[in-house]
């Protein structure tokens, strides 16, 4: 399995990320999958709906989702993934992200470290827990210190 | 005929489909068929006692079936009903 991110979406979670700070926020990510060749080139920005402190939580209305994977459709586009912040701490998922978490999905999180993203790395579900996978971008320089970055020519 | 939407993340444990026609009177029957006819669903849809997962939200068109009927929502022919993976999570 490959997965590629376009620069333009990395660059649009940075500023949306960027500006809900210092809560959490999120949306997703959609793109194309042949084979194992996944590349997300479409993102959705939603709003937090939770009802906790956003801060540390968030949560997507059930019809967002919905709409997200009716756009997938209509654009002739596979929802591939989630993205979401973790302000001021690591991008690693926690128990709550795993609780949350479904298959096949890319989970990318994101540090924002006083109201800069600093960190970006990706997840997915197997036998039900999240491992970390590679993910490649044609930006360049990338808005992480993840050295499993590689980006492309 | 009833529509059942199948999120993204579950159709490989339905032959790939994004819409199953099942026929059924109310929501309980129709997942139930849905299960029937793509058991490798069943753990993604159905707890350990056989209910609802906490997890996963039904839609009856733009409605949650929670804040009708639930399960026994009735259903008419046409009904189009859309299974939703919560999404939620955050930091410790």
């Amino acid at each position: 399995m490959s997965t590629s991110i376009d620069k333009d979406i990395l660059s649009g979670i940075e500023a949306h990320l960027e500006s809900a700070y210092p809560n959490e926020a999120c949306g997703f990510l959609l793109g194309t999958q042949v084979q194992k060749k996944r590349d997300i080139t479409h993102l959705i920005k939603v709003d937090n709906q939770s009802s906790e402190n956003q801060r540390r939580r968030f949560v997507i209305d059930p019809l967002d989702y919905l709409k997200a994977e009716r756009f997938a459709t209509k654009e002739g586009l596979t929802l591939l993934g989630i993205y979401h912040s973790h302000p001021d701490h690591p991008a690693i998922p926690s128990v709550h992200d795993l609780e949350f978490a479904q298959p096949f999905f890319s989970y990318f999180i994101h540090t924002i470290s006083e109201g800069k993203m600093t960190d970006t790395r990706s997840y997915r579900l197997l036998d039900g827990k999240f491992i970390e996978e590679k993910f490649t971008s044609n930006q360049y320089p990338l808005p992480s210190h993840n050295s499993q970055l590689t980006p492309h020519d | 005929m009833i529509t059942i939407f199948i999120p993204t993340p579950l159709r490989r444990f339905a032959a790939e489909q994004a819409k199953v026609s099942v026929n059924a009177k109310n929501v309980a029957e129709a997942i139930k068929s849905l299960t029937s006819i793509h058991p490798s669903l069943t753990p993604y849809i159905y707890d350990e006692g056989e209910l609802i997962r906490k997890h996963v939200r039904i839609y009856l068109g733009e409605d949650d079936i929670r804040e009708k009927e639930g399960i026994n929502t009735l259903l008419k022919e046409g009904d189009e009903l859309s299974i939703i993976p919560a999404i939620a999570g955050g930091t410790h």
